[in-house]
């Protein structure tokens, strides 16, 4: 459902994507890992549609980037860095919102379905100014859920969050891989990724230096294996 | 350092030649104006000047409609190369242009509308320049550029009507002289030729200071990209 | 592409909630739906925070009061002047409410929120443009009896606020997309005027010789052109706004 091939990003002169050949199956929860400044996000934004490689082939929900992004943002949910939230609005009017640029009719128990979902529901009227990290980034999965979604992408949803919040967002990605949602998530927690995912990846040096299964790795020395595919 | 391609010197050896030869017919074939004398002679500079000017803003703005389209790099260095050597010409124009109203008119500047609708033109040739310096991120700052051109483009002709509506001054030379129009006067067969083979030597002149500053400017991008590589290893 | 990649299924099935957009009549509820749902989501949202609106407003008295102090006025000079100082003020508290409007959307990084719906980006713009030309308008409509008062300038005629509305519009859409430009800029404040005040040079020129006229009761023919100026450059830069505003947004 994801896969680039040669996927080449330059900045002008900057190259930080160096040919990325990555591929996640339908269903398949992939966890991508890697140093600060790697290219992580810029590969996700690739992946979101929200920028466009410089040179490579793109295919997300079986669809080829650029060429189809309106159609793939259709199949597409994306948890990114910032919420994407409105702070004056409340969790309810903010899924209204992005119900109604989704094209989505008759949405209201859509929107009570999500919001039961992630645990927000009791908060529904309350604006989103008044929810703590973990509620925003809760009704920012609620929000990425709305328009069902067959592929989703997370940047880094563990930042910033107590261990509670990291908890209740531990069963929501649970739920979600349980519903055959095919995921991409990136994330410097070693420990949740192998708890969570079906895969590992390490983008390192704008390329995949290391890809493996989760069950045929052992967490112990894995640390090990990261240091050196870093470098 | 690369030397610059043979094309390039045989056109600034041209251009050199006709500029000069064009400053001989100016100053010594064109016959010397009844009425205002020694000082019409900056015509032959001022107005091939402003043409210019407006020449490299179309230029400008063709280059951003292609690099909209293709995303190639080159189009934006023609653009962004084509708005300093047009601002460079656009001011001599306006400098030129001064230094021929203080006698005849009596005043060094007017708010008609060529005048001032140039004066806007050079304005939005600064702040394309300024636009270009206060982005960082190549691809963004090359879009941004291109889109502002077009708008700026666009607007100028709108911005002269504008201005005609409302005043006007300055000399009619092609046309009927009217009661208005001081400074206005007829020209002589002498005199279009002059005019005619500056307005020539001036877009020459344009073309080969485009190239030239394409050719910075591609060594430039050599540079970064180049530098880039070099940090990234 | 390369040869030679495996291919997956080309044909994923929509999801059931989505709508099928099939017709062409579809699409258009959607879009219109969209740029419903920008326009509403800022009003609300500024509706609470109020935050836009009573800087902008405040602005624009402070503006006016310098004036008042700047040009001493006796009564005939006022109706020449007042649409001058109309249209200034305007200029200047435009600019603010521009920039802030879109550096919120930009600071917030909501505009991905935006561009990841599969909506067109010109809704994007139309939604954007119009909320902004709502804030400059009512930001005018409550100057129009301020003026009133403070010039002692009946302001209230009906010929005076279509030329205020003919202005309001094309300063919003052109000024919509330069400051969805500057916003990513260094010194972002100041970038918006320099590279919108040369641009909307003939648009201030038509409004205020538009107003101004109103003002001192000139006949329709003397008015007639600058309101034919303030159409066609609203009908010019809407148009190109609107088609440019794709090159801006999308990377």
């Amino acid at each position: 459902m994801i896969q680039t091939v040669g996927l080449r990003k330059s900045f002008g002169p900057r190259p930080v994507l160096r040919g990325v050949d990555l591929e996640v199956a339908p269903g398949e929860c992939l966890a991508l890992m890697g140093p600060n400044g790697a290219g992580k996000t810029t590969l996700l934004r690739i992946l979101a549609t929200l920028s466009k490689p410089t040179s490579g082939g793109v295919r997300v929900a079986g669809l080829p980037l650029p060429a189809a992004a309106a159609a793939v943002r259709q199949r597409l949910g994306v948890v990114a860095h910032h919420t994407l939230l409105y702070s004056d609005l409340s969790a309810e009017e903010n899924l209204q919102f992005y119900a109604r640029l989704y094209g989505l009719t008759g949405a209201g128990p859509r929107i009570a379905a999500v919001l039961e979902q992630v645990g927000l529901d009791r908060r529904r009227r309350d604006l989103v100014r008044t929810f703590s990290r973990g509620m925003q980034q809760r009704l920012a999965i609620a929000r990425a859920l709305l328009h069902d979604p067959q592929v989703m992408l997370f940047d880094e949803p563990y930042t910033g969050l107590d261990p509670q919040a990291a908890e209740v967002l531990d069963g929501v990605l649970r739920d979600a891989r349980q519903t055959g949602r095919t995921m991409l998530i990136t994330t410097h927690d070693l420990s949740r990724a192998l708890a969570l995912a079906d895969r590992v990846a390490i983008l390192a040096h704008g390329v995949i230096a290391f890809a493996a299964g989760c069950r045929e790795l052992d967490p112990r020395s894995f640390a090990e294996t990261y240091a050196n595919a870093v470098g | 350092m690369e030397k610059p391609s043979t094309r390039l010197q045989i056109l600034n050896i041209v251009s050199a030649v006709l500029i000069l030869i064009a400053i001989g017919l100016v100053f010594f074939y064109a016959p010397e104006e009844l009425v205002m004398g020694q000082v019409q002679r900056i015509f032959y500079f001022h107005v091939p000047s402003a043409w210019v000017g407006f020449l490299a803003f179309f230029v400008t703005v063709v280059a951003g409609i292609m690099y909209l389209r293709s995303g190639e790099p080159f189009w934006d260095r023609v653009g962004h190369s084509s708005v300093e050597v047009g601002l460079l010409f656009t001011i001599s124009a306006g400098v030129a242009g001064s230094i021929w109203a203080r006698p005849i008119w009596n005043t060094w500047w007017t708010w008609d509308p060529r005048l001032t609708t140039y004066t806007i033109m050079a304005l939005i040739y600064i702040a394309y320049i300024m636009l270009r310096q206060g982005i960082e991120d190549p691809d963004r700052r090359a879009r941004f550029a291109a889109v502002y051109g077009i708008v700026g483009f666009i607007s100028v002709p709108i911005t002269y009507f504008s201005i005609m509506w409302w005043r006007t001054i300055h000399p009619v030379v092609f046309g009927s002289a009217s009661e208005n129009a001081k400074g206005t006067f007829s020209m002589t067969p002498p005199m279009a030729v002059t005019f005619f083979f500056s307005l020539f030597a001036f877009t020459v002149l344009y073309f080969c200071f485009l190239a030239n500053r394409l050719r910075l400017a591609r060594l430039q991008d050599r540079v970064e990209k180049l530098k880039a590589e070099l940090l990234a290893a | 592409m390369p040869s030679g990649s495996p291919v997956l299924e080309a044909d994923v099935p929509a999801p059931a909630v989505a709508p099928q957009l099939a017709g062409p009549a579809d699409r258009l509820r959607h879009y219109l739906r969209a740029v419903g749902a920008l326009l509403w989501k800022d009003l609300a949202a500024e509706l609470r925070s109020k935050e836009l609106l009573s800087s902008m407003l405040v602005f624009a008295l402070l503006v006016i009061l310098i004036f008042n102090f700047a040009l001493e006025l006796d009564r005939s000079a006022r109706e020449d002047v007042a649409a001058g100082v109309l249209w200034v003020t305007t200029a200047f508290t435009g600019t603010l409410g521009l920039n802030r409007s879109l550096s919120q959307e930009k600071d917030r990084g909501s505009l991905d929120g935006l561009l990841l719906a599969p909506v067109d980006r010109s809704a994007l713009f139309f939604g954007k443009a119009l909320g902004n030309l709502l804030f400059i308008f009512v930001i005018q409509l409550i100057m129009l009896p301020v003026f009133t008062v403070l010039f002692d300038v009946s302001m209230l005629q009906p010929l005076l606020l279509l030329a205020v509305l003919l202005g309001s519009i094309g300063y919003a859409a052109v000024g919509t997309l330069l400051a969805s430009m500057t916003v990513h800029s260094r010194s972002r404040d100041v970038m918006l005027p320099i590279l919108l005040f040369p641009v909307a040079v003939p648009l201030l020129i038509a409004a205020v010789r538009a107003s101004s006229g109103v003002l001192t009761a000139a006949a329709w023919s003397d008015l007639s052109p600058w309101f034919n100026l303030l159409l066609v450059y609203d009908v010019i830069f809407v148009a190109v706004a609107f088609m440019l505003f794709e090159y801006v947004v999308e990377e």
